[in-house]
């Protein structure tokens, strides 16, 4: 992977527990600017609680992870100015059309008048919603409703976008719909840190892959680079083997290392 | 990245924004209510029914034992009527805190606050615009179920200082019952539970001197209505619609009643929102 470009997100030693699970055990993990990073990972590998602590929703229990520059523990409100998130639940609301949910993070995001009514538009159509912007939401699609929520999470131009699982339960169609999407973004410089489930997601999207197990790092390398290192011909190979249960993760760390 | 990506992220700080962040999350709160009706036709028709209900079923015997020299039938219902408008209008912000309380949990439980969360806006923008959206919906609904009143015969005395001070009034009551149960629906965790917590705002006024006397209640029930806030608060309201003012150290424990509780909701609702469980 790239050292040269300056990143776009910096984690050290990232550590969490909740109650008494460790979820965290000291992540290192660098992404770089204009980039596509996809996290993955079992069920508990601790994708979600990474993506939680690089978007100021819950604290991180020691090291550290700087987003642009700014530290996510303290300066949180500079680093929520210039990032978007789409989480794995919807945060679109089903009793607001769809130009009004866009109209209300144009609102939130501080847009000039003369900025919003102009933005909104911009996205409706980027994302095929043109036609729906009258409707409650509640009516739509379950792959038109994530396309708005991808929609509304862009609206202040975030300059680091985090998706976690962002096409879990959409069919082939709508899924092939958001992998462009976030192409483009990519395309505009935007960094993106994804998770997924589906290997194909990361195989398609992702500049680099990040695999967690057991709440560390056992491998980055681009998709090409994993299967190769691991004389894989999927990511599928390339995962079952980096997260076998029965493998105590340290070592494997200490193997990629 | 880029000095014109940051341009627009740059702008103003501080309480002008929290102010235009809430005036956002209040127009989100009163463009959900006109887009489901029907939950506030309920929620007016509710106490309408309740109204209608302990008149003309309970108020022609129960009406008899609220006022000195009343005689059961047409009389109990009339003095009965009087006797409970104000305890029905406590209801009507009672039942709208609840259905707040389920709302704020939605919120909390979906993906609504994550992102929220994750944006440079404050928790006081987004539990308020749910307080606004409440404080509206129970102005609204409490006006009706007066007009109702009326319609029954129900004849207030106060005069236009009394109405001022118990609109003042009024509205502190609901500031209170919806910073409660806003709390209550962000610490819920489910949207189940947030619509039986304030259930305890609906019962409270039973057992106050909302819908009978105090003194006609066992001891034990007695000690607990006097001293709990819907007894200062109903007596507070009864008192400036019939043109008496309760006494004054009545209505300084409601108004203190309400300030405390207010505080308390809205202390306890920040914090549950930034421990966000979802």
């Amino acid at each position: 992977m790239s050292t040269t470009s300056p990143a776009a997100i910096e984690i050290t030693g990232l550590r969490k527990a909740y109650a008494r699970q460790l979820v965290l055990d000291g992540l290192d993990l660098t992404v770089p600017l204009g980039t596509v990073t996809a996290l993955l990972g079992a069920n508990g590998a601790g994708k979600t609680t990474t993506v939680s602590i690089l978007s100021t929703l819950v604290p991180a229990d020691a090291g550290s992870a700087t987003v642009l520059g700014h530290d996510v523990r303290s300066q949180p409100d500079a680093v929520r100015r210039l990032i978007g998130l789409t989480g794995q639940l919807s945060a679109v609301d089903p009793l607001l059309t769809a130009q009004e949910n866009l109209r209300l993070m144009a609102d939130l995001r501080l847009l000039p008048r003369s900025r919003r009514r102009h933005r909104v538009d911009e996205l409706l159509e980027t994302f095929g919603l043109a036609a729906a912007r009258r409707t409650p939401t509640q009516a739509l699609s379950g792959g038109m409703r994530r396309k708005l929520d991808l929609a509304m999470t862009l609206v202040g131009d975030p300059r680091v976008v985090f998706l976690d699982e962002p096409t879990t339960g959409l069919d082939p169609r709508a899924r092939r719909d958001l992998w462009q999407q976030v192409r483009e973004l990519v395309s505009d410089g935007t960094t993106v840190l994804l998770t997924t489930q589906y290997l194909e997601e990361a195989d398609q999207l992702a500049d680099t892959v990040a695999v967690l197990h057991g709440g560390r790092l056992v491998a980055h390398d681009t998709p090409a680079g994993l299967k190769t290192a691991h004389d894989a011909g999927s990511l599928d190979d390339v995962f079952l083997a980096l997260t076998d249960p029965e493998a105590p993760s340290t070592d494997q760390h200490e193997e990629i290392a | 990245m880029t000095a014109a990506a940051l341009t627009h992220t740059a702008g103003p700080t501080g309480p002008t924004v929290a102010l235009r962040h809430l005036l956002t999350m209040a127009r989100r709160s009163l463009l959900r209510m006109v887009r489901y009706p029907s939950l506030t036709v309920l929620l007016v028709v509710t106490p309408i029914i309740l109204l209608l209900l302990f008149v003309y079923v309970f108020g022609g015997a129960i009406g008899a034992g609220v006022a000195p020299g009343v005689v059961p039938g047409a009389a109990g219902r009339a003095a009965y009527l009087d006797y409970i408008t104000p305890a029905v209008l406590v209801m009507t912000a009672a039942s709208i805190a609840q259905s707040t309380a389920i709302s704020v949990a939605m919120d909390m439980t979906g993906g609504v606050v994550t992102r929220l969360r994750a944006m440079p806006v404050a928790s006081v923008a987004v539990l308020g615009g749910h307080v606004v959206g409440a404080l509206v919906q129970t102005l609204l609904a409490s006006g009706a179920v007066l007009g109702v009143a009326a319609l029954l015969g129900f004849r207030p005395a106060a005069d236009l200082v009394g109405w001022v001070a118990l609109l003042g009034f009024f509205t502190l009551l609901a500031v209170m019952l919806t910073w409660i149960s806003v709390a209550m629906g962000a610490a819920a965790g489910s949207v189940e539970t947030a619509s039986n917590t304030p259930m305890v705002l609906l019962l409270l006024p039973f057992l106050s001197s909302g819908f009978v006397p105090v003194e006609t209640m066992p001891a034990a029930v007695r000690v607990f209505a006097e001293h709990q806030p819907f007894t200062p608060v109903i007596e507070t309201i009864r008192g400036l619609l019939v043109g008496q003012p309760a006494p004054t150290s009545t209505t300084i424990a409601a108004v203190a009643w309400c300030v405390g509780l207010s505080v308390l909701g809205w202390w306890w609702a920040r914090r549950s929102y930034r421990r966000q469980r979802a």
